[in-house]
This record gives C-alpha cells, structure tokens and sequence, in this order.
C-alpha cells in the first residue's frame, strides 16, 4: 500500500522565481525506509515540507500536481489533520524544543490535539521509553547535549504515533556517536513498530545501511528511484555529486581495473563480507 | 609557530573544558583537530587567536604569549572562521562584508579595494559582489564568510567545522581550496569531526577527548588505529573499517584512501594467481 | 554571561517552591497592598521580617540578598528624594512644625523617608521571593489555568526556554566579529554604540531565522488542532496552599482594621527619643 503518492507535483515559492520542485513523481510504501538525498538546494527539504502540508498550508506559493499521504490529499488536509499521520523531524535540534522541561515537550503535540491526560501521560512514557531518554524527563532542553535534543525531538513526533516519519538531516549537527544513536532509535522504528521512514541525509555511509529505497534529487527533480545497490552504482549518482559510499565505490574502481565482485556493496561491513569470498576463491 | 604550554581552562560555570593541553603547530602545517562534541576542540582553537585567555599553562604564538596582547592585535596572524556564517554576516553587501575586518585593521581604502577584489575571486564570489550576503544560499554565505577573514591575509587560518551540512561537491571544493591555502606556505587547522573528510585531506592530526590530547600523528596512523579512535569516540573511515575486517587475510589495515585500497587488493590477487 | 545566569531557573525543592503559584500571587498581592496601605516604619518593619522566613526555608537566601542588593541604587534615590523634598515643604508629616530645626523633627524626617524607603524594599522583597520561588513552567501553567490565553503563555514559557540559547549565540556572534579586529571598547561614546551593530544584526537576523523554524515544527505538532487544548500537568491547590490563603486573608482583615481604628504613633514617639 502506497503512503506517501505523489504526480507531478510541481511547486514554485511565493517568492520565487524558479520552481523549486519540478514534475516529481514518487510512490512510497508502507514500511519503506526511505533516503533521500541530492545537492544543497536541490528541493529535498521543501519535498519533505509537502509531506505534511507545510508546503503549500504554511509556506504560501503554487503548488501543482498530486500528493496524497495516507490517502489523505494534502491540498485538501490542514497541517493539524496531516500531523496526525506524518511526523517531521528538522535539522537543528535546538529550535524544535520550546518547553522547560523534556517531558512537556514530548506532550506538546498531544496537549494539541486535546488528548485526554492519563492518555497523555502513558503515551509520553513510552515515548521516552521507546527512545531511551527516559532519565532526561526532567531536564531542560539547554541542559542537554545536541544528540539528545534530537532525540527529544523524534520522541515528540513518535508521541502522536505516526504512520509516517520525516526526518530532515537529523544528524547533520551531531558528532558520529550522536549520529550513530538517532540511526538506531530510527531504524527501530521502521523495523519493530513499521513506521515508514523517510532521511533525508548526505551522509550516505551511515544512512544506506537501514534503508530499501533511495530517491535522488536534482534541482528540483527526482533523477534516480530505487534500491540503495542500483542507485549508488549509477553514473548518475557519482556526477551530481551524490556522496556514494566508498564500499560502492570501492567496488566500481575495482571493476575499472578488471575485478569483478560479482555484486555491488553498500555498506563497508557487506563490502568486506563480499571482498573476503573473492579473496578466498582466488 | 603556535605553541600551546601545558594549558588548562576552566569556563566561568565551572566546566573544565582543557586539561593540561600541550601541542606545537609548526608554520605551513595543515592541521586537524578531532573528537567528539565538547571534547574542547573549539575551546582550544578560540585560544589561538586570544578570545579566550588559558586558566594556566599559556601559549605563544610566533613567541608572543597570547596573554600579552588583544585578540585584534593576534587577529592579523591568526584567521578564525567560525562554523555558522549566519554569526558575522551583517553588512549589505558582499564586498562590504569582506572589506569590515580590513576597515577595522585601518588598511588604506586602496588597499582594501585590491584585497577585497583578491578575496572575492579567490572564493569565487565576485558576481555576487553587490549582492546582500542574506540573499544568498547557505553555501555561499559560508564562502563570503571565509572570503571575509582571507582578506587580510593571516598567516594562520582556523577552520571550524567547516563540513557541517555540506555536500560531496562543496566539500570536495573546500578540499581543493585548503589544498591550495597550504600551497601558499599558509598554517591551516581545521576543527571538525568528519572522519571521511579527514580521510581524504590526510593532515596531521591531533585526537581529543574530555579536554585531553590523546595522540597526535599522521592522518593515517590515528584514524586505522581501533583503540584511539574509540578514545576519541570517533568512527574509522569506512576504507578502513572494510580492511580492519580483512587483516586476518593478510591484507594491510592501516589504509584510509580508496586508491591505496584499490592497489592493496590488486597486489594481493596479482601474488595468489 | 553573568549577567544572564540570574534569569536562569533552576529545579530547588522546597515547601515553598511546592506551593501553588496562584496561591502565592495571592500572598504578593497582599503584601503589595498592606505595604501600600502603611507610610509608618513600624508595620512596614513588621512587613519585611514576616517575609524572612520564607526566603530561609525556599533556601535561596543568596539569590535572594543579590536581588535586593541590585535594588539598592534606587532605594538610596528614594530615600534622599524623600529626604530632601520633606526637608524643603515637611507640611503633613506628623510632628513636624515647619522649618525642620529640632534633632526631633529631623529623626522624624528620617524615620519618614525610611518608611517610604522601606516599602519600596518590601515590594522588591515579596515579588523577588515569588519569583525566585516559582519556575517558570509553573508560572505558564498558573497563567494557562487562570484563562490566560495559551497563546500567552506559550510565548512566556518560549522565551524563557531561549534566554539561555540567546545569552550563547550573543556570545558566539561577539567572539566572531572580534575575530575579525572588532574592537568593542575603542572610540568615543557614539562610536562604541556603533560598535554594537556588528552584533546587533547578526543576533536580530538570526532571532527571526529561529522564530521561523519554531513556526514550522509548532505546525508540524498540531498547533491550533482543537480549541480545547489539553495540558500533561494539572496545578491543585493542596492544603499548604489553603493554609497559605488563609494566613494572607486575615493579615490582610489584620491590616485593614489597624489602619481604620488604631493610630499607629511614629517610631521615635514610641521608643521616646
């Protein structure tokens, strides 16, 4: 089942004169773990804007085209209504916490949608539980390190249990052991509770190992669609200036010498898993 | 030549932020200082150019303790970029923006002009001259940013986290144009924690965790050795994390770059067949 | 940064942290009135160690003494304004038979313009210990329950969240530009105000740039979902807080009475100097 179809969505910003997203076409499945990456500028952000209204409810513009996510048409859904269903995660983790104290933050977007507070309360819990930052229900947001804020930050979303999480380069402030955490928290949620995941990231060493499904954009255009193997190994990828990952590119300067792997490797952990049977043979 | 003395530095709150730091950057080094956020890597490049002061120990920057002079007066050596380009932009226009350190040093308004025209079409900028530096996309603020501090030719430049939310290609470019910033005998020390971009720049390169220096070496000694990257709470380059998995095939393990890595197993399979 | 550090809340506990905010406005406004109610030293004296306690057992004492020492410049202005005024036109003053010439009538303009001194400080005293005494999450949610518009208190609680992330970036942006030779203390008056537009900018752009994103990820949570909005924390007014309202009601009854039907004589009169 599709959750996120789009057609031929095209979107120019009230103050723009060029469009930022241009004939984009896109189908995403439940489940999916979904990365999405391409140039600084290339619309990645205002696609994910689309997810949840944002584009066109709150930024204004031209929005042409299709979208619907969990069969919800966007144009038709205010922001509030999507909320339910996509959770958006920014890149700068200090200005998406506004309360004194974490645990008010990860209810903020209950109190909102007028919870009742015993149903509040429990699923603030699990919350903090299911990201592990329950000993941090206390503190104050300044209080805590960059990773943490983030992490703070998907229990808000994960909150009002959405089918749909968009996160929009939640790593790109945090130091590998920071990144590596929010990795975790969010493959656990694709794997363990389905929650269809969409990453928008540059760092695409870390992110390909979770993920079944990787667009690629280009000004404004989605360029390449499909699994992380055939995506990375295209041409295409490497000239846009896409950060291939060096297990995939291991692989391609392999066969420019004449050694075959046989298959492509996305991950340095399948690389070396691959290059030790090839070794071995020989 | 910057010469850090068994230096400690305690923040006002009470944060011992740097332990007994002792380190000796030469002239024209390229420099990369490493770990984990808040292991007081900023906190000891901010000591370069005298915005912070050592609680002890001290440092001394082509002899000059750093303790004796104003951090306009170190300025002039010692170039400091800072991470967000949002932090000093002001002015209305580009050219205004990288002619402001140069006014504030009271170079004559020839001499700006040059410099100006000079840092611009060194980054590339000059089309954008008129321009309102806000106007511009996050790249270009972050260029107009090190145009700005390039101007007046410091000796020393410090970069920090210069690869924050960038991409392959503007990293790749930054890349080039450090290359071309030590060509010109220029110290440069980046600050970051962007293993990869490590990998592929192969400074030297100084480990740090909890306000402690854990090793300095080579780029490629620190990075494939196991123990002092998890020191530094740092990951292997993901070269080297696909041959630190081979070594007991005999392959070697301390290789960080994909063409090494590329000649390693051609000569491996050349020898068995 | 220090100055900052003082509108930073802090999680204490104590019985008076615990009690209801609306119960200890409550006790504040009494205060307020029966200091207003009063011009004669004694009551007032009455009215500021009655308070004492409070401030021992909240256990913030020191914070407590720093908040009346920054109101000492202006209760040293409204004691000599006082003084001097009286001296010039004493009609109306008790015991005073103009011109101001007996130790007697001087003690007694003394003792006045202590009084009105002294009332000042009690008001400082009263709303520093309720302020130092209540976080600010609980002020939100005091106001939220009073039929406060959310949309007011959310902008309370909000700014209170960002002082301590604006109190950095101010400190982030300062250390940016003196990198860049901006010497904030050099020049005449008008110069050093122009000195802080460097600062200004960047801090004001910045501010907005962050307003927006705030915007977006309040959107993205289901701001405006419902009129009826839920809150995680519920205030109720336990039995310290009714013991609380009480006591404020019958010194208010107290005070009412003694200034109708008994004449409260001037300290001097009492202690017959």
């Amino acid at each position: 089942m599709a959750v996120i179809e789009t057609k031929g969505l095209t979107y120019t910003y009230p103050s723009g004169k060029k469009r930022t997203l241009e004939d984009v076409s896109i189908t995403i499945e439940k489940g999916e773990f979904v990365v999405l990456t391409g140039p600084s500028g290339c619309g990645k952000t205002t696609l994910c804007r689309c997810f949840n209204g944002l584009v066109p409810h709150f930024y204004g513009g031209k929005l042409e085209g299709d979208i619907s996510v969990t069969g919800l048409r966007v144009s038709e859904h205010s922001i509030h209504e999507l909320a339910r269903h996509v959770g958006l995660v920014f890149q700068n983790p200090e200005n998406q916490l506004f309360a004194l104290f974490v645990e008010k933050d990860v209810a903020f977007g209950l109190e909102n949608l007028g919870v009742p507070r015993d149903e509040i309360r429990k699923r603030v819990d699990w919350a903090l539980q299911t990201t592990g930052i329950e000993n941090l229900r206390e503190r104050a947001p300044h209080e805590l390190s960059g990773g943490q804020q983030q992490r703070v930050a998907i229990a808000c979303v994960l909150a009002m249990q959405p089918d749909v999480m968009v996160l929009d380069e939640p790593t790109s402030f945090l130091d590998p052991s920071g990144a590596q955490k929010i990795f975790e928290v969010i493959s656990e949620l694709n794997k363990e509770m389905g929650i269809t995941v969409v990453l928008v990231e540059h760092r695409l060493d870390l992110a390909s190992r979770y993920s079944n499904h990787v667009l690629v954009m280009n000004e404004g255009r989605v360029v390449l669609d499909g699994e992380p193997r055939e995506v990375f190994n295209s041409e295409t990828a490497r000239l846009i200036g896409v950060g291939v990952p060096k297990a995939t590119r291991l692989s391609q300067v392999l066969e420019e010498s004449g050694v075959d792997l046989g298959r492509v490797p996305v991950t340095s952990g399948e690389a070396s898993h691959i290059l030790k049977e090839v070794l071995r043979r020989d | 030549m910057i010469e850090v003395k068994d230096v400690s530095f305690t923040y006002v709150n009470g944060v011992e932020a740097l332990r007994g730091v002792s380190l000796t950057i030469r002239d024209g080094e390229f420099v990369a200082i490493m770990g984990q956020n808040g292991a007081g890597k900023t906190t000891l490049v901010k000591h370069f150019n005298g915005l912070l002061k050592p609680t002890r120990g001290e440092i001394l920057v082509d002899g000059v303790n750093t303790r004796k002079v104003s951090v306009a007066t170190l300025a002039r050596k010692v170039g400091f970029v800072f991470q967000n380009p949002d932090h000093q932009l002001f002015c209305e226009t580009v050219e205004d923006e990288v002619a402001f350190a140069l006014r504030n040093f009271g170079f004559e308004e020839k001499t700006i002009k040059k410099r100006v025209a000079w840092a611009l079409n060194l980054l590339d900028l000059t089309e954008y001259r008129e321009t309102s530096p806000f106007m511009l996309s996050g790249g270009e603020r972050k260029r107009v940013a090190l145009a700005s501090v390039l101007a007046w030719n410091p000796k020393v430049v410090i970069l920090d986290e210069p690869t924050i939310g960038q991409d392959q290609k503007q990293k790749e470019r930054l890349r080039q144009f450090i290359i071309q910033l030590t060509a010109q005998q220029k110290t440069v020390i980046i600050v970051t924690h962007d293993v990869e971009f490590v990998a592929e720049c192969n400074p030297h390169v100084v480990l740090m965790a909890q306000g402690e220096i854990v090793a300095e070496g080579g780029a490629k000694q620190m990075l494939t050795n196991p123990d002092l990257v998890t020191k530094a709470s740092i990951v292997p380059p993901q070269i080297t994390q696909i041959f630190l998995e081979l070594a007991d095939l005999g392959l070697p393990t301390d290789l960080i770059d994909i063409h090494e890595a590329r000649e390693a197993l051609l000569n491996f399979l050349g020898v068995n067949s | 940064m220090s100055v900052f550090d003082g509108l930073r809340f802090r999680m204490v506990s104590s019985p008076i942290h615990r009690l209801d905010p609306r119960a200890k406005f409550f006790f504040v406004c009494v205060m307020f009135v029966i200091a207003v109610l009063f011009n004669q030293l004694l009551p007032l004296i009455v009215l500021f160690l009655i308070q004492m306690p409070l401030v021992f057992v909240a256990g913030v004492q020191r914070e407590w003494i720093r908040s009346l020492r920054g109101a000492l410049f202006l209760a040293v202005m409204i004691f000599v304004i006082n003084f001097v005024f009286a001296y010039l036109s004493p009609g109306g003053i008790q015991g005073i038979e103009p011109p101001v010439d007996t130790l007697p009538e001087y003690l007694m303009l003394f003792e006045n313009s202590f009084a009105l001194t002294l009332r000042f400080v009690v008001l400082i005293e009263s709303f520093s210990v309720f302020f130092l005494t209540t976080s600010p999450d609980h002020l939100g949610l005091a106001l939220e329950q009073s039929h406060v518009p959310y949309e007011f208190c959310f902008a309370f609680t909000t700014a209170v969240r960002f002082v301590p992330v604006l109190a950095e970036e101010a400190q982030t942006i300062m250390d940016a530009q003196k990198a860049r030779g901006l010497e904030l203390e050099r020049g005449n008056f008008i110069k050093r105000i122009r000195n802080y537009i460097p600062i200004l900018i960047p801090l004001i752009v910045n501010a907005i740039r962050r307003s927006l994103e705030l915007a977006e990820t309040m959107e993205s949570r289901a701001w405006g979902a419902t009129e009826k909005r839920t809150n995680l924390y519920v205030l109720r007014l336990k039995k310290p807080d009714y013991v609380l309202v009480m006591m404020s009601i019958l010194m208010l009854v107290l005070a009412v009475y003694v200034r109708l039907f008994l004449p409260v004589p001037p300290l001097v009169v009492i202690l017959q100097i």
